[in-house]
């Protein structure tokens, strides 16, 4: 939608382009500390210009506290933030061209739809904000309720209201602290789509806080994933799933199996590791540790599950003397908890091709994966970080 | 039978509801229709003789000095609702907003004047004002003094309801929004606490217009109208007396209503 580009001037602050021209969010040693915790600690973050950005994390890890100090609703105790080369670190919220759509929306009870809209223009000085507040509530398609009050609507009608009036600022960067999380499931799966429409046709930077690793997955280009004041892990969706560094970003976004080995060091561009006798080589880019204990990785759809005895197709070796203690049928797929010799449950996801059916609860089983699925991770993290408890 | 304990079941409520209304508007309806009354004839105040437009047609025929009494209250509800707004207003914004040492025993001590008995309020500012010296001043200012005291907590406890009932998420929004400080008081802060203070200011207004007890200990030579009124209940009160009491009845009629309709009238420009 076009008009979204035209009209207004571009909101106060100054414009200067980075080095190479970018107006890239940078954040650089970002700490924010309250008298007895550390909700933010030395956070170094880059979001490119016109990025889809989520930060992705459990509930308390510092998401909020992060975007409060780059709107500039909190000063950090520490370190900076850069707008390109502008940097912004102490200036006002209102000097900012940034804006932000709030986790309950803070849309003004007094205002109409319309004015709650204009206020962002009509602060900066900008008369005739008519046609430009019509063509925002028409991309969030709320036209026929420009007149009614915040309270007259529903929560959905509400969080496109917030959109709206961040959105009519086309502030630089665009701060989004968990905006779906009120809405129910279906309603949410649509403004997601929705969302990333609108970000796709405006083109601006988006940071979109959340603790829902699918939406997160689903709208981003980039994530980072946020854990106790730290940045775990930052790629994009298929990288930080396939690739994980910690156990946490491994628990967090989907689910996997950690199974506790031995390292053996590296071998050419593989790294080998000792697991339950045998030896398994994982490939070095997918190797975060090389020596001492460590937690071999796979998810649960990429190992391979079959009756004990019958062939597996895959060219890793074959794990023997599991039996299923637990399935569950989802449709698409099929979920099965395996016993291993060594006393560990593995989850195993197969998908359900109807090549063969259900294997029952108690069946002796074997199990295999191809090794460059597999990832190696440090021991010394705990293997039930970010395993969410619901 | 069943038949008609359904009808009282249906109409139960709905007769209670016009009872309880009944309750509080009859003594009003009786002020109404006495102000209407010609007790040139009779000084039996209780008993409607004729109907006459005299007493809200000559007011040079009231009472002596009920004309001054009305004027004078109104003088002092005028300006002790002004003086306990804006004070009040102030005190309970930095209630509300700053942190400082002794701010919760400040909020206790806001409760002690609406707390106490109004003559134990009355006679301890008597007490304080003659100690002062003031003892043969007493009259229009002491009066004042005495009234923006009682109303300043009324005020203070109102908008500070109001105030920590806005969520300060919103003046965040409005700096996120590219209000300055000073914008986003005026156009967030001020516009959303504003009912809490008209509330506050009228009743300031009709808490000073009608105090008797701690007003008649600092009075000195002074009549307010409600000391007006309790001498002249010695006597028979003149009908006049219900002119007023009508006349001030229509007027908070009509503020509420004329409050009502300009929101709507509002509501409809913006919807048009
Ligand atoms: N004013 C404060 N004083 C002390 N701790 C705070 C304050 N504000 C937030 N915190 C703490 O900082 C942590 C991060 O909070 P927040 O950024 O809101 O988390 P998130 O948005 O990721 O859920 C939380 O543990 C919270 O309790
Ligand atoms: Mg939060």
């Amino acid at each position: 939608m076009s008009q979204v580009h035209e009209g207004a001037a571009a909101p106060s602050g100054a414009h200067a382009r980075g080095a190479d021209g970018s107006r890239d969010l940078r954040l650089t040693g970002l700490t924010k500390e309250y008298a007895t915790f550390t909700a933010v600690k030395s956070l170094d973050l880059v979001v490119p210009q016109g990025e889809f950005f989520a930060l992705l994390g459990p509930s308390g890890c510092g998401k909020t506290t992060t975007l409060r100090m780059v709107a500039g609703l909190d000063t950090p105790t520490s370190g900076t933030i850069h707008l390109g080369d502008t940097e912004i670190t102490f200036e006002k919220p209102y000097r900012r061209p940034v804006n932000t759509v709030f986790q309950n929306y803070a849309l003004f009870p007094h205002l109409n739809i319309a004015k709650n809209v204009a206020f962002g223009l009509e602060r900066r000085g900008i008369k005739n904000t008519r046609q430009q507040v019509a063509d925002m509530l028409e991309l969030v398609e709320l036209t026929s309720q420009a007149h009614k009050k915040p309270t007259q609507m529903s929560g959905g009608q509400q969080q496109r209201v917030a959109l709206a009036r961040a959105l009519i600022n086309k502030p630089e960067v665009l701060l989004l602290d968990e905006p779906l999380g009120a809405l129910d499931l279906k309603l949410r799966r649509g403004m997601q789509l929705e969302l990333k429409r609108i970000q796709t046709e405006v083109g601006l930077t988006f940071v979109h806080v959340t603790h829902d690793q699918e939406e997160a997955m689903t709208m981003a280009d980039t994530i980072a994933v946020m854990n106790q004041g730290v940045i775990e892990q930052m790629g994009a969706p298929s990288e930080l799933y396939e690739n994980p560094r910690t156990t946490f970003v491994a628990n967090f976004l989907g689910q996997s199996n950690l199974i506790a080995g031995e390292i053996e060091g590296r071998d050419g561009d593989h790294v080998k590791v000792r697991v339950q006798g045998a030896v398994a080589s994982v490939p070095g880019d997918r190797a975060h540790s090389d020596s001492g204990k460590g937690w071999l990785g796979i998810r649960p759809e990429k190992v391979l599950i079959a009756e004990a005895g019958t062939p597996i197709d895959a060219p890793g070796d074959v794990i023997t003397g599991g039996y299923v203690t637990d399935v569950s049928f989802v449709g698409v797929s099929t979920q099965y908890s395996v016993m291993m010799p060594w006393g560990q449950e593995l989850t195993v996801f197969e998908q359900n091709t109807g090549a063969r059916s259900m294997l029952p609860v108690g069946t002796k089983v074997d199990i295999s994966w191809r090794p460059e699925f597999a990832f190696l991770l440090d021991a010394s993290q705990d293997a039930k970080a970010g395993i969410e408890d619901d | 039978m069943t038949r008609a304990r359904r009808w009282i079941g249906e109409h139960l409520v709905l007769g209670l509801g016009l009872l309880v209304l009944a309750y509080t508007f009859v003594p009003i309806a009786i002020v109404v229709l006495m102000s209407f009354n010609d007790s040139s004839t009779s000084r039996n105040v209780y008993k409607f003789q004729k109907f006459t437009w005299d007493n809200w047609l000559h007011p040079g025929s009231w009472a002596d000095g009920m004309a001054d009494s009305v004027w004078l209250s109104i003088r002092i509800a005028l300006l002790a609702t002004v003086v306990a707004t804006a004070l009040g207003t102030l005190a309970a914004f930095a209630l509300v907003r700053h942190r400082f040492a002794g701010r919760s025993a400040a909020n206790l001590i806001i409760f002690l004047p609406m707390a106490s008995p109004e003559i134990v309020m009355g006679s301890s500012l008597l007490a304080l004002f003659v100690s002062a010296g003031f003892g043969g001043q007493l009259g229009f200012w002491t009066i004042l003094i005495a009234h923006i005291m009682f109303c300043l907590s009324f005020v203070i406890v109102t908008v500070k309801a109001r105030l920590s009932g806005l969520n300060d998420n919103l003046e965040q929004a409005a700096m996120d929004l590219y209000a300055t400080e000073a914008q986003t008081f005026w156009r967030v802060t001020f516009p959303l606490v504003l009912p809490g203070i008209v509330g506050a200011a009228l009743l300031s207004f009709s808490l000073s217009f009608d105090d008797f007890i701690i007003t008649n200990l600092n009075a000195g030579q002074e009549v307010t109208f409600p000391m007006f009124v309790y001498g002249a209940n010695q006597r028979g009160v003149p009908m006049e007396v219900n002119v007023i009491g009508t006349a001030m009845f229509v007027i908070s009629i009509a503020v509420v209503l004329g409050n009502e309709i300009v929101r709507r009238r509002q509501e409809k420009a913006l919807a048009a």
